[in-house]
């Protein structure tokens, strides 16, 4: 598991269109922002959070359809899925969501705090928008998995892909906001959203993880 | 002895021959029953006496209500579906559940907008972002998920195999409606019907709205048998043109070797 792990994330950084296209997409989804809503900085600092969370949402979603695709593509998922007696399929995915996740979505979270800034987000909010983007991004690709591997088979699954999660992934969006926002409204509680979030990754790892596995295994007989 | 009955019963129907005639058989009695069921619930829906706050608008419950109910139930019977695909391999399973996604989508639309009609009066607004609306959005969006996802894959038992994850894996939404009203404090009103103590409603409205959601139900079993006769005999017909394609193709080369 620790050897595909690395595999993965060494296939993932080398390749590094991925992660550098998805940081460069959620800067664009950001700097678009002001424009649609006005420069008003204290109604940006408002939304900022969510701003951040629904841009990473979606910048997250974008690698998603490469998940098995390359590796259907040069059979490596064959070999993967035919291990299946010494790896169960389930923590492959599992392993491959991680190495995803760390290399496509960690820049995500990384660069978040910055693209507050120019939201004009105070900095407790800053560091709950990062807190809570690292604890709940992973229910978004765990959730992406099932996804991908649905549509693994077809030439074009991209944008089904994220018409099938994207409904999905919206208690983990309304967790993650409500969770952010707490830290900085003063009446909102902090840590109960925080907890269901993170309960909320914690189930999916499982779910997410289990429904691909037998996705795939479906898809390759 | 009786449960072995039940079995046997359970596979005959797996041939899709047989599952024709008995839905040729049912179908009539069926679109007859809820015809008249839902023309005496109206008739009924209008004797009944009206809201003392709501006037007349209370009338739009008794098709909202069981629009929202089956979309429920319409998901619940798709999650049981996908379990028949998935586990027992019912040969029908995903054919039930192929025909029922778009029946079901139509009914979320209808109590979306049914209730949006209904919102407008009462709350002064079209939509609130309250749990119960967006979780039966978020409904509606999956129906649309798992329909474009069936139509994206041709080979029928693929797709059929990848919309019944897709449905098991979006079940999770439908405990998230039903005690959305009770978990958070929202502006749509509790669970009124079915409750532990009884329900809160009083008789004389309760009546129409469940003669009303019987009638409704009787509509989606006739809609949901009568898609999926089109399915059968949809594949039929495909597997006929591959026939007789394969057939015309054979033809000119067994001459030619003659």
């Amino acid at each position: 598991m620790l050897a595909l792990y690395l595999r993965e994330a060494k296939l993932g950084i080398r390749s590094g269109s991925g992660a550098l296209t998805g940081v460069l997409f959620f800067l664009a989804v950001v700097a678009v922002i002001p424009f649609g809503v006005g420069p008003d900085l204290n109604f940006l600092a408002r939304i900022g959070p969510a701003i951040l969370w629904i841009g990473a949402l979606l910048a997250s979603l974008l690698g998603l359809e490469r998940l098995f695709q390359a590796d259907r593509e040069d059979g490596t998922l064959d070999l993967l899925l035919m291990a299946d007696s010494r790896h169960m399929v389930a923590l492959t995915v599992l392993s491959k969501c991680l190495a995803h996740w760390t290399t496509g979505v960690l820049p995500l979270v990384l660069i978040a705090p910055l693209l507050g800034l120019f939201m004009n987000v105070p900095l407790p909010g800053l560091a709950a928008a990062t807190l809570t983007l690292l604890v709940g991004t992973p229910a978004i690709t765990f959730i992406g998995a099932v996804g991908a591997a649905l549509t693994a088979a077809l030439p074009r699954g991209g944008l089904l892909v994220s018409v099938l999660i994207l409904p999905l992934t919206i208690p983990v969006l309304i967790f993650g906001v409500s969770a952010t926002r707490g830290a900085v409204a003063e009446p909102d509680p902090f840590l109960p959203p925080f907890l269901i979030l993170t309960a909320l990754t914690l189930f999916f790892a499982v779910i997410g993880c289990a429904a691909a596995a037998f996705a795939l295994r479906g898809a390759a007989e | 002895m009786s449960q072995n009955a039940a079995v046997r019963r359970w596979t005959d129907i797996a041939n899709p021959s047989r599952f024709l005639a008995l839905a040729d058989t049912v179908l009539p009695w069926l679109s007859t029953a809820a015809g008249l069921v839902l023309a005496v619930g109206l008739v009924m829906a209008f004797a009944a006496p009206e809201d003392y706050q709501q006037g007349s608008t209370v009338r739009i419950m008794y098709i909202h209500v069981p629009f929202a109910w089956l979309s429920m139930f319409c998901y619940a019977m798709m999650a049981g579906s996908a379990l028949g695909t998935l586990v027992w391999r019912h040969p029908l399973a995903d054919v039930s559940l192929k025909a029922a996604a778009p029946i079901g989508a139509v009914f979320t639309a209808l109590a979306l907008a049914t209730g949006s009609i209904w919102g407008k009066p009462m709350w002064g607004t079209w939509w609130v972002w309250d749990a119960r609306l967006t979780s039966v959005f978020v409904l509606f969006l999956m129906y649309l998920g798992i329909i474009a996802l069936t139509r994206a894959l041709d080979d029928p038992g693929r797709a059929a195999r990848a919309a019944a994850i897709l449905t098991l894996v979006g079940f999770i939404n439908i405990p998230i409606i039903k005690f959305s009203v009770d978990w958070w404090n929202t502006l749509h009103q509790p669970a009124s019907v079915f409750r532990l103590d009884g329900p809160t409603i009083h008789p004389s409205l309760l009546w129409p709205l469940l003669i009303c959601a019987l009638g409704f139900t009787f509509l989606f079993l006739a809609l949901h048998l009568m898609a999926m006769r089109a399915e059968i005999w949809r594949r039929r017909v495909i597997a006929m043109r591959r026939l007789s394609a394969r057939a015309a193709e054979a033809g000119p080369a067994a001459e030619h070797r003659a």
